[in-house]
């Protein structure tokens, strides 16, 4: 499954990354060399094959409902770029 | 304290700096200056990307009132370097990444949190790739740690843990924190000419460890020696609530399986890992390893783990997909590095665009790549599958054997900024060859020391046990490493 | 018959609509962390560093919410997986701290349901539940504070939700309204989600499409995202049928994509083409391991099951003798159907019915007030209801008294020792008081002998008007016919 250009702008706006125009061809052809190399999977027989999800073979825990954590709006705060009036703040989202 | 003697301290072993402090050889603060000092002469080599000496002087003076007051926990006054994966409450965490540049985590990741209440002492934190991506150290945004056995030429420390086992190797700290990927902890411990374990996926808590891959990252000890390892990992590892992936297996005290006979132990030497091109030399130590083994009573068997050839392909779609969603939280809104722009979603490219080095961009868009619509069942699924077909073989090698012994890597250290691994990333991709597959099954596996190429560069052997098992492996390693007495080598 | 049907240029047509709902969960705690759901509190209050996306947190799933999840899938009448798993679905924006949100895709908690709804013309129809999952709620983003800047609170990041899905079973706005409104009342009489979709802890996105009458298949559908009320619902789904309709017969297509109803006017506008829809990569959550119910836990949400207001409906029709109406109207919310069975206890079960949907309930209505700050007991007006069955009262004493109760919150049987309200039920006395009135009015007492039997009714009222409205009114007839016979 060789990808193009276009998809290569597709998966990079997914990821949020921007990749200079002239740097479009060169990650192609580098990603189209690691696909060619992961097809070998395709030779492995996995009929009947069940994905697995976790080595851990334990079902989940549960936790109990009781409130832990809270009024530390400064910490959760401390680490970011820009706050204002004890909110997170960012360039304007416009729907 | 004369120099002399402080250099001697840097040189002991955990379990002999232990026996040193309870029998006031000397003293808690002596031990961490002496490693300070260290630090301070060892820094071209960049193993450490944030030094916290007055903290660690500060907490080596309480832990020393500690001893005297007969209150000493399990590793008090031990002075330890942390690879920057770990939350620290307090102190930076950048995962070697310009995005998390001037992060101060407000928590303790859990195993951290364990070695401080066993008395233990951070020295700093330790240099790592990037999110612990990459296998060479090359990846850091603080620049590759130079492997202390280097030459004329700087040789790379391996990675990801790779200031973990240079800063070990270089006696920069008694012991130190690894993470373990795909290879992370055992590779540069291979490199490096240091012990590092990598215990049962589920044995030690993730929590407040900075996430690669959810599913195969697990936390393990670098240390000078197995026993090293062994009371390293007894105080990192146990059952978390805050970690849902966390195993509730009882820890047993690793330091009682140290010089337990093996006599009768079967030990599987899987086929299919004499790869075309595997190095004469590791070959030759290979067999010697076994031999060393068998001298001891141990019976050697032969195994197959068929979809060895696969692994690697199944961990780069596993590993990049998982990598791909945890990495989306570094967004430049609630913490790390953020360069504006007009809209939310031009703030996001450009904070991910300038936070981010090219390994860790590569690899989220291979992950975003593999789960997309359409990709999502001839990639991720299909690996998965293939994820299972690699644990079954292990399962299946194990009814005939109790631990199987392979080499940890491919080759010795190389060359930092090596063209050829520079230019192809599947070449760097391989020497992850022997590590990825104990990854993706979930098991234990050691890397210690064998001996030293004919270039005068360490080799390590892996031994892997089957899961929760780390018993086995202490036992056959504590064997092994009596026979081949690295120490004295080095 | 309760589909809608739209006449065209070209035919009738019909509608198809499906809905999605989003249930906030009633727990103390958010669904992966120990942060607090609480309501109101000050920006990023009630925020976990889990919920935060913080680097290193890990997801722990909080027990409660499994259990309101199941409780709420036995309530749908809807098959319970015992094996679940969760995943991420990965999108960015400005509130979802992880860059996912961790939510539930190949392996639900609940499968297919259905639930009946009551429609107006008496009947009754099946709708079907395709599943319900469970999920973590993003945070909010605050746009009117700053010209330039939106602001993000996390405070409901990470609460815990039910996304419950039904099959394209709607033919009329009418139905979705209903069904709505049972969903509603359902969770909130198992106490899982509180219902509120003025305050978004109730959310749909409403699934539209419309087809000629008697054709197979479905067309396509447009998605209206947080319609906010059961009357918006039903307002989006008509219009946005008839805009499918119009469309259609201008020989337009209509193009799958995401629509924002708009309130204030009744329409939608596109918010999402179709190429530019999401591609979420959703892939089994690898921070958390499959979800596998124990019979134990299954045992203790059973046991701790409600009786829901079908059920209920269906007793107090068939045990209590209420008309289907009364008993539909007192089942919609629990608390209306409790106050009412403990005022029936041991009571004319009927007579307090009637009582509670008319003089009570106008009342509340009047004193803007809530069944919990009543002033009258449920116990006071099973009272005031044996008082008049008993003949202690008549009916009009009675709307006295139920007066004097919502005044000042006393027992009926009080104040009506109190005022003397007593009816007058012996004979002598009535007699008496007649005996009075037909002396004052020999007129009328002629004239009524000379056949003006109409003025019956005025003596009867005279009776009543001297004894202080206390004379028991049969008695009144009865001895006044025979006094002037």
């Amino acid at each position: 499954m060789a990808i193009d250009t276009e998809t290569v702008k597709r998966i990079a706006f997914l990821s949020r990354l921007k990749i200079e125009n002239d740097k479009i061809q060169a990650t192609e052809d580098e990603f189209n060399k690691i696909l060619d190399w992961v097809e070998q999977l395709k030779e492995v027989n996995t009929d009947n094959v069940e994905p697995l999800i976790s080595v851990n073979e334990n079902c989940l825990s549960l936790r109990v409902d009781e409130v832990t954590e809270g009024n530390q709006s400064e910490a959760v705060l401390a680490n970011a770029p820009m706050k204002e009036y004890g909110y997170f703040a960012v360039p304007k989202v416009v729907e | 304290m004369k120099d002399s003697i402080m250099t001697e301290l840097t040189k002991l072993t955990i379990c002999e700096a232990k026996n040193g402090l309870k029998n006031k050889d000397f003293t808690a603060v002596e031990l961490t200056e002496a490693y300070v000092k260290k630090m301070d002469e060892c820094r071209k080599l960049n193993a450490f990307v944030c030094e916290a000496p007055e903290q660690a002087l500060e907490r080596a003076r309480v832990s020393q009132e500690k001893i005297n007051k007969g209150e000493a926990g399990e590793l008090e006054g031990i002075p330890l370097g942390i690879k920057d994966l770990f939350c620290t409450k307090g102190m930076a965490t950048t995962a070697c990444s310009n995005i998390l540049k001037n992060f101060v985590p407000p928590y303790e990741s859990t195993v951290t949190g364990k070695l401080l209440d066993a008395g233990a002492n951070f020295l700093g934190k330790l240099n790592l790739d990037e999110f612990a991506m990459g296998g060479s150290n090359e990846t850091s945004a603080f620049g590759p740690v130079v492997n202390p056995w280097s030459k004329d030429v700087p040789l790379v420390s391996g990675g990801s843990s790779g200031g973990s086992a240079a800063a070990v190797a270089a006696d920069m700290c008694a012991g130190a924190t690894g993470t373990d990927t795909g290879g992370s902890i055992r590779q540069p411990s291979a490199y490096c000419g240091v012990t590092g374990i990598k215990p049962t996926y589920g044995r030690c808590s993730r929590y407040g460890i900075i996430a690669f891959a959810s599913s195969l990252d697990q936390a393990g000890p670098i240390a000078k020696d197995v026993r090293d390892c062994a009371i390293m990992l007894k105080t990192m590892a146990g059952y978390d609530k805050r970690d849902a992936t966390s195993a509730q297996v009882e820890v047993p005290d690793f330091e009682k399986f140290l010089g337990q006979d093996i006599k009768c132990m079967k030990i599987g030497i899987p086929k299919e890992y004499r790869v075309d091109g595997l190095n004469s030399e590791v070959a030759a130590y290979w067999d010697k390893a076994a031999e060393m083994l068998k001298a001891r009573g141990a019976e050697i068997v032969d195994v197959s783990l068929p979809h060895t050839q696969y692994a690697l392909a199944t961990y780069y779609i596993i590993a990049p997909a998982e990598a791909s969603s945890n990495l989306a939280r570094y967004d430049g809104l609630r913490f790390g590095n953020r360069v504006d722009g007009q809209h939310l979603d031009d703030m996001y490219i450009n904070s991910r665009t300038a936070g981010f080095g090219k390994e860790v961009k590569r690899r989220i868009m291979m992950g975003t790549y593999v789960l997309s619509a359409g990709y999502y069942d001839a990639y991720y699924v299909k690996a998965q599958k293939v994820r299972r077909l690699i644990r079954e073989d292990f399962l299946k090698a194990f009814e005939k054997c109790d631990l199987i012994l392979t080499p940890t890597a491919p080759t010795p250290a190389f060359p930092i900024g090596d063209k050829s691994m520079q230019e192809n990333p599947l070449t760097m991709w391989l020497n992850d060859i022997f590590t990825v597959s104990v990854s993706l099954a979930g098991l234990p596996a050691m890397s210690l020391p064998i001996g030293l190429s004919q270039s005068g560069l360490p080799l390590g052997m892996q031994l892997v046990g089957k899961a929760f098992d780390e018993a086995s492996i202490f036992k056959a390693a504590s064997a092994l490493e009596k026979d081949v007495n690295f120490r004295s080598v080095k | 018959m309760s589909g809608m049907i739209i006449n065209g240029k070209t035919g009738d047509w019909e509608v198809i609509c499906g809905l999605e709902i989003h249930c906030q969960i009633i727990s103390k705690s958010k669904m992966f962390s120990g942060g607090s759901t609480h309501y109101g509190s000050d920006a990023n209050e009630n925020v976990s560093f889990v919920d935060a996306g913080m680097p290193g947190m890990l997801p722990t799933l909080n027990e409660q919410c499994v259990r309101q999840a199941i409780k709420t899938g036995l309530g749908l009448n809807a098959k319970i997986n015992k094996y679940s798993e969760f995943a991420r679905k990965n999108y960015f924006y400005a509130d979802l701290p992880q860059g996912y949100q961790i939510s539930q895709f190949k392996y639900p908690i609940v499968g297919e349901g259905s639930v009946s709804i009551d429609l107006a013309d008496g009947t009754t129809k099946e709708i079907g539940i395709e599943r319900l999952h469970i999920e973590q709620d993003a945070g909010k983003s605050i746009h009117d504070i700053s010209p330039t800047k939106s602001f993000i609170d996390l405070n409901r990041a990470g609460v815990g939700l039910m996304e419950i899905v039904t099959k394209p079973d709607f033919r009329s706005p009418e139905e979705a309204g209903a069904f709505l409104r049972k969903l509603r009342s359902i969770v909130r009489y198992l106490g899982t989600c509180d219902g509120n979709m003025d305050e978004g802890s109730m959310r749909c996105d409403v699934n539209v499409s419309v087809r000629k009458v008697g054709e197979d298949g479905y067309r396509t559908r447009n998605e209206m995202k947080n319609v906010n009320s059961v009357k918006f619902v039903m307002q989006a789904i008509e219009n946005e049928a008839r805009r499918h309709v119009e469309t259609y017969e201008n020989g337009g297509t209509i193009e799958q994509e995401t629509r924002q109803f708009d309130p204030s006017t009744g329409t939608s506008r596109v918010m999402r083409k179709k190429e530019f829809a999401h591609d979420y990569r959703y892939f089994p959550e690898p921070d958390l391991l499959p979800l596998v119910l124990s019979d134990e836990l299954l045992a203790e949400v059973k046991a701790d099951m409600v009786e829901l207001p079908d059920a209920k409906k269906a007793r107090f029709v068939k045990d209590l003798g209420l008309t289907d109406y009364d008993a539909m109207v007192l089942c919609e919310n629990r608390e209306t159907a409790e106050w009412f069975e403990k005022a029936a206890k041991g009571h004319d079960a009927k007579k307090v019915a009637n009582w509670m949907m008319g003089d009570f309930f106008a009342m509340l209505n009047e004193k803007k007030i809530g069944l919990e700050e009543s002033p009258i007991t449920p116990e006071n007006l099973g009272k005031l209801v044996d008082l008049i069955t008993s003949n202690v009262i008549n009916g009009k004493t009675a709307k006295d008294v139920f007066v004097l109760m919502a005044e000042t919150g006393d027992a009926p049987d009080k104040i009506v020792e109190e005022k003397g309200l007593k009816q007058v039920t012996d004979t002598g006395a009535i007699e008496a008081v007649i005996d009075t009135v037909l002396a004052n009015n020999p007129d009328n007492v002629a004239a009524y002998k000379a056949g003006k039997v109409a003025l019956m009714g005025w003596f009867v009222g005279q009776v009543m008007k001297e004894s202080k409205g206390k004379a028991n009114p049969a008695m009144v007839n009865q001895l006044l016919a025979k006094k002037l016979a």
